[in-house]
């Protein structure tokens, strides 16, 4: 192809851009692989969780995703009554309202850092510290350590409500650093953990949601000897001792008479999810096809733009006893060649940012990029391009086809 | 006795949409032998030139190039026939510019393989190649692997014969090669061409408009006393 090589700089501007729209294909691609995976892997080992009756998508939002807010509660009793129940394994009882520095309190106990399970099996891990002690231990998860720069000992102080700047904060009543989680690339990342019973003794002195005047509040040390057994939580996650018995339980919890409760299984929900996040993910998709297109054309561009001063080698060629198949299948190889050079330069482009981004990316977000490989869909892609490429190519070869049998061997330059 | 080079009975050429533009009852170049064909430009020299190179095809009459009938032919096959026995030299812009002097000269044999059959082995067909550059006076190796955008046109002109001798085919047609030299060159250039021709028996069909080289040739044609349709000027490019 030392036609080609001739008019390399064109041609590797053309490959440039074929490569870069490519890379982008793939990057989007497998940056909504991994979403999907770390989307998915968010929680595992629970099979139900279980909040105020609402929809399944609200509460796996709030539950599991720290998105949104509670429309009720769960009473103590019920938890109780559910938690206590043979066939149930563990639970695990989440409580919010409350918030540091935009990062939300999650209280809970013990069996939090005990059962909680994501990415298939993975445990949660202190990367420092271990699980709360004191009344007023926290549990920082990793994200917010590092965004906040907070070590074990710091003391820290919850605002009520969810606002990033609150003007009621619960100053009374500090909490020391116990514990800094490991990362997970989940939202527990995001978390601030506290005891249920902290919950209880933050809230203790107020009235209806309203922090009462200083003469009527009650000190941290007061706070202690008082009895601290919530009367509600927010949620909480079930798993059964078996498997079979998840629908029962779920159907039962649907039907409880003391209160409204809704109990959803998290893999529906999170296919639910799932669903509403993938239009968006669909159209980050479509839009770097066009990009791949717009790619392809220039490409087509690119080749059609030099057929004209190529007639008089094209004539040359003919005269030399070149059949017009000959022209044809010179242009389509070059379209080829091109398409091929352009995809092959995206993918070691693509791997290279990768290879350069994964570290970034996992440790900031969690997200964890398989480096290697390209998935059976990666490749049908890839050879889609390379076809689409062919079939555009396929009409400046064609006008040269024609140039060729019109012109004969007269060079008409 | 051999069969004649070119053989054409009655042809006649029209474009589709336009008027005749070449009808010939009869027109033989012998074996061996060198013609001037001399024309106008618009007196059907191109397209004459493209029926017997079989590009194009004669609405009428028979043509047969070194016995064999171009009519009987599918394009596939007079392509390949063309490469295989017919070496064209243009009036200019003969050569593929971003391939060496070498690589031209060398160039059909990238399209039809039997046009070397003669030098079967490829170091051998390079030697041919450069013998034939070296008998057409570009002796300076160091030439041959420029580009063809450094050569004067005496010397691109030179290497086109080269590329047209390569592989000893029957015929030889030339469309102008030298009208684009100046006059020393051009007696160089024809003398030079005469002679490898000869030494390796092909037939010359030389086209030009310059009657002052017929001379030198066995033969001078009239294109314009052969061809029966009436030429308005400038019909054919």
């Amino acid at each position: 192809m030392r036609s080609l090589w001739n008019r390399r700089g064109t041609a590797l501007l053309t490959i440039f851009s074929i490569a870069v729209s490519v890379s982008l294909l793939l990057g989007v691609q497998k940056m909504r692989v991994a979403a999907r995976d770390s989307f998915a892997n968010t929680v595992s080992g629970v099979h139900l969780i279980v909040g105020a009756r609402s929809g399944p998508l609200n509460l796996l939002l709030y539950s599991i995703f720290r998105v949104g807010d509670a429309t009720a509660n769960v009473s103590w009793a019920s938890y109780q009554k559910i938690a206590r129940h043979p066939d149930v394994e563990w639970t695990i009882p989440i409580s919010l309202g409350d918030s540091h520095r935009g990062f939300r309190v999650v209280g809970t106990n013990a069996d939090y850092f005990a059962h909680y399970q994501y990415g298939g099996d993975r445990s949660l891990r202190f990367a420092q510290g271990k699980p709360f002690a004191d009344l007023f231990d926290v549990v920082l998860g990793a994200e917010v350590a590092r965004q906040l720069g907070y070590k074990l000992g710091d003391e820290i102080i919850v605002a009520h409500g969810l606002g990033r700047v609150s003007f009621s904060q619960h100053k009374d009543k500090p909490f020391h650093v116990a514990g800094i989680l490991a990362a997970t690339g989940t939202p527990v990342d995001r978390s601030v953990h506290v005891s249920l019973e902290a919950i209880s003794a933050i809230h203790l002195d107020w009235q209806n949601g309203v922090q009462p005047a200083p003469w009527a509040r009650i000190g941290a040390a007061q706070a202690r000897q008082a009895k601290l057994t919530p009367d509600s939580i927010t949620a909480f996650l079930v798993r059964m001792k078996e498997p079979a018995l998840i629908f029962t339980m779920e159907r039962s919890i649907n039907q409880y008479r003391g209160e409204p409760l809704s109990a959803v299984i998290p893999g529906v929900a999170l296919t639910q999810l799932w669903d509403l996040v993938g239009i968006a993910d669909t159209a980050l998709t479509i839009v770097a096809a066009f990009v791949v297109l717009a790619g392809l054309l220039g490409m087509l561009t690119a080749i059609l733009t030099t057929l004209n001063e190529r007639r008089r080698e094209m004539a040359i060629m003919r005269a030399m006893g070149a059949r017009p198949a000959h022209i044809f299948s010179l242009l389509m190889a070059e379209a080829g060649t091109l398409a091929l050079l352009g995809v092959l330069a995206g993918v070691a482009l693509t791997f290279a940012l990768l290879a350069l981004a994964a570290p970034l990316i996992s440790q900031r977000y969690g997200i964890f990029m398989q480096p290697g490989g390209l998935s059976g869909m990666d490749l049908s892609l890839l050879a889609g391009i390379v076809g689409v490429a062919l079939l555009l190519g396929a009409y400046p070869a064609w006008r040269g086809y024609r140039n060729t049998l019109n012109d004969g061997l007269s060079m008409r330059v | 006795m051999t069969t004649p080079a070119i053989e054409l009975r009655d042809v006649v050429f029209g474009w589709p949409t336009g008027p005749t533009v070449l009808d010939i009852a009869r027109f033989d170049v012998a074996r061996g032998e060198k013609v001037f064909v001399r024309g106008a430009s618009g007196s059907g020299k191109s397209t004459l030139l493209g029926i017997i190179g079989g590009v194009l095809q004669p609405g009428r009459g028979s043509l047969r190039v070194l016995g064999t009938e171009l009519a009987n032919l599918r394009p596939g096959a007079r392509d390949r026939f063309r490469g295989d026995h017919i070496g064209f030299i243009f009036q200019m812009f003969n050569l593929i510019p971003y391939l060496s002097v070498l690589d031209n000269v060398l160039l059909p044999v990238r399209f039809t393989p039997h046009r070397g059959a003669a030098f079967v082995a490829a170091g051998a067909l390079r030697a041919e190649a450069r013998r034939l550059l070296v008998a057409l006076g570009l002796h300076d190796p160091a030439l041959q692997k420029r580009a063809v955008t450094e050569l004067s046109i005496g010397q691109q002109q030179r290497v086109a014969a080269a590329r047209a001798l390569l592989g000893s085919p029957e015929l030889i047609i030339a469309d102008e090669p030298t009208s684009s030299l100046d006059y020393d060159a051009r007696a160089d250039f024809l003398q030079l061409l005469m002679q490898e021709c000869a030494r390796s028996a092909a037939t010359l069909l030389f086209v030009s408009h310059d009657t002052s080289l017929g001379s030198l040739f066995d033969r001078s044609v009239s294109l314009r006393e052969i061809n029966r349709a009436a030429q308005p000027a400038g019909a054919a490019a």
